[in-house]
């Protein structure tokens, strides 16, 4: 079976997580952040499943099992706070909320 | 009874704490009952310890609670030591302390601050017993501090008055310049001697120490500073007539009664030290005889009634250190105690007439009192007849006692003499013409008050005419104290000295009495006088020492300040303020607030340090 080499699985999971980055640096959406946040995640699980392919080791899938549970807890608490966000500020942009600024 | 001794400086002190616990927040009787009534309790105490303590027939009872620090071979314990000086001093303490707490029950009723007051007053007595109970002299420097700062916190009681806090400055750092000689003298003892027990020190100074040798005479010169000081005498008297500026009962217990003879009660205590430097002890009477004479011509020129009762009480503890210079001790604290019975009652007295007269001071706003302040009447009169040592009241055998030991002390002493009894004759003056003022001639305003006194305020005057009058009598069993001194020797002198001493004060009753009652004499004639002139200004700012300490001293002190007002230090200091203001500034414009920026600022850190792992 022709396995997908280690570099391109890599190299696929560093485009994800930067796009990610990108996603949270310029988006002022905060759904979109959360989203982009999300997709930061799972570049870095596809990290992990890749070395454990690479490696054949069980404790790749276990991490993105827990990244998988952790995520999905983030988003949970992620959504609650944007809504209460939005109930407070009738707004979803973050640039808007600059209350802490020094 | 006796190893209960402990509970006298805590009776007090848990009186204080008490009230000083509740703030203020207890009724006013209750605050009563614990003020006074802890310094009661201390007093019963006091009394059966004195009992047991005289029956047992013992010089000597020491009594160690604990070792308050150990440093090395510095071991100085919470020790009391009782003798008979320390008797006679607790007994006066604790008595006329309950008299004086008991005549404020009623004296301070009136004031918001009743509770502070009294937790003030319970916290004096704490430490003036701790002072003269201690056995080694830091406890009782803890204890000289201890009375330093009550009386500084009570003569600036009514802090609302700008005025009453400066006086309380003034005494308190005028006593500080006494109270750091004492301090060094301390130092200086336990290097050369190695304890600060007062006993070991006394005896290890007598074997080490020649008579006249320097450290003796430079021990006892720095004690002599503190004596000095706390005890308002030349050339640190300067505090003493503006502490007037406290309630009156303050100025009795604490400037009269009891504080201010500390410095005597120093000196006696450290006698062995002073007999050791003689010329510092001749130095001792003369201080006291300058200063008796001094304070006594400022007090026939004041108008403010406690004002000249500050100058007697000056001019008494001049008498002291009079008899503390020639040698006789015990006739010194005999007259510390009858001073205490008559200047206590005399300012309780003036109390009465300036409580009864809505706070008036200028006597000669008063006038013909007699009828309409008896109590107060009488106090004075006798009060003054004991401050004047007329015959067989208290003060006559106290006076006599000291100025029968100066003559015939030999030397110079005749002069000390001669000095002490004009010193009589300004007394009878100074104190007559208060009496003569006040009670006699014409009302010359406050026609129509009424005597205020109730039975706290009149019980202590009452107990207190009577010590007056018969304090005289008592035997104070200070012998064995001081039983290598001459004090306690009978003296046999002309029935002519003797006749002298009785009539001078007499004599000066008797131009007071010219002046101001018959108008024989006036003072408006003797005014026309240039000179007579001269001298009232002189005596009446009180030989200008004041103004001599404001030129010499406090101006070049407060110039100096504003010279040094940017000095180096404060912009070494400075400079840390604003370095730490700029950073924080700059720290600060990176809180903008967006979170984008915090984001990217995160990923540029976690970049950094990435690369700085992969590279490094």
């Amino acid at each position: 079976m022709e396995t997908i080499p280690t570099e391109h699985g890599l190299i696929l999971a560093g485009i994800l997580f930067v796009l990610g980055l990108i996603g949270v640096l310029t988006r002022r959406n905060i759904v979109f952040v959360l989203m982009s946040l999300e997709i930061m995640l799972n570049a870095s699980g596809l990290a992990f499943i890749v070395a454990a392919a690479r490696f054949g080791h069980a404790e790749g899938h276990i991490m993105f099992l827990m990244i998988l549970t952790l995520a999905a807890a983030e988003v949970a608490v992620g959504l609650g706070l944007i809504i209460q966000m939005y109930r407070k500020f009738h707004t979803v942009d973050i640039s808007v909320l600059s209350e802490m600024k020094g | 009874m006796q190893e209960f001794i402990w509970l006298l400086p805590t009776l007090p002190l848990l009186g204080f704490l008490s009230l000083a616990l509740t703030g203020g927040s207890l009724p006013k009787r209750a605050v009563a009952a614990i003020g006074a009534g802890s310094i009661g309790a201390a007093f019963i105490a006091a009394a059966l310890i004195a009992i047991e303590f005289l029956d047992s027939g013992e010089e000597v009872f020491v009594y160690q609670t604990w070792v308050w620090m150990s440093v090395g071979s510095f071991t100085p314990g919470i020790t009391f030591y009782l003798d008979g000086l320390s008797l006679v001093m607790m007994l006066i303490i604790t008595g006329v302390g309950f008299l004086i707490h008991l005549y404020s029950t009623g004296f301070m009723f009136d004031d918001p601050s009743y509770s502070r007051f009294f937790s003030y007053m319970n916290l004096f007595v704490a430490a003036m017993l701790m002072l003269v109970l201690a056995d080694n002299l830091v406890l009782l420097y803890l204890g000289w501090e201890g009375v330093g700062l009550c009386s500084y916190l009570l003569i600036g009681f009514w802090y609302e008055n700008p005025a009453n806090g400066y006086a309380a400055r003034k005494a308190f750092v005028v006593t500080r310049v006494g109270d750091t000689s004492m301090a060094i003298g301390l130092f200086l003892l336990f290097r050369e001697l190695g304890t600060l027990n007062i006993q070991d020190l006394m005896v290890a100074a007598q074997t080490e120490w020649q008579i006249g040798s320097e450290m003796a005479i430079a021990c006892s010169l720095l004690l002599l500073g503190g004596a000095v000081g706390k005890s308002a005498q030349l050339p640190l008297q300067t505090w003493l007539p503006d502490a007037m500026a406290g309630p009156t009962p303050i100025s009795a217990l604490i400037h009269a009664a009891t504080m201010v003879t500390a410095g005597v009660y120093l000196i006696a205590r450290t006698h062995v030290l002073f007999e050791l430097a003689p010329w510092v002890q001749m130095l001792v009477a003369w201080i006291g005889l300058a200063t008796l004479l001094m304070a006594g011509f400022t007090a026939l020129t004041q108008h403010d009634i406690k004002r000249i009762l500050a100058y007697s009480t000056i001019s008494q503890i001049g008498y002291m250190f009079l008899g503390l210079g020639v040698g006789a001790w015990s006739a010194s604290v005999f007259h510390l105690m009858t001073h205490a019975f008559f200047k206590a009652l005399l300012f309780l007295a003036a109390g009465t007439v300036i409580y009864s007269l809505h706070h008036e001071h200028d006597i000669f706003k008063m006038g013909g009192k007699r009828k309409q302040l008896p109590i107060a009447f009488w106090s004075f009169l006798i009060g003054s007849l004991a401050l004047a040592a007329f015959p067989f009241t208290s003060g006559y055998f106290s006076k006599d006692e000291i100025l029968l030991a100066a003559y015939a002390s030999g030397g110079s002493g005749v002069w000390l003499w001669v000095g002490g009894v004009f010193g009589a004759f300004l007394t009878g003056a100074y104190s007559f013409r208060l009496v003569f003022v006040v009670f006699f001639g014409a009302s010359r305003g406050h026609h129509d008050e009424k005597e205020k006194t109730g039975f706290a305020m009149a019980t202590p005057l009452l107990v207190l005419m009577l010590l007056s009058l018969v304090g005289g009598w008592i035997q104070i069993p200070v012998e064995s104290v001081f039983n290598h001194g001459a004090a306690d020797e009978a003296r046999h002198v002309s029935a002519l000295i003797h006749g002298i001493m009785i009539a001078v004060p007499l004599l000066g009753i008797g131009v007071s009495y010219l002046f101001f009652v018959s108008g024989a004499l006036a003072v408006e004639k003797l005014m026309s006088y240039k000179l007579a002139k001269f001298l009232h200004r002189v005596w009446f700012s009180g030989w200008y020492m004041d103004a001599l300490y404001q030129r010499v001293l406090v101006n070049p002190f407060v110039w100096l300040a504003r010279l040094n007002r940017n000095d180096f230090f404060d912009a070494l200091y400075n400079s840390v303020i604003i370095i730490s203001r700029s950073a924080h500034g700059l720290i600060a414009k990176s809180q903008t607030g967006y979170l984008g920026w915090y984001l990217l600022s995160m990923a540029a850190g976690l970049i950094v340090v990435l690369a700085a792992g992969v590279y490094l």
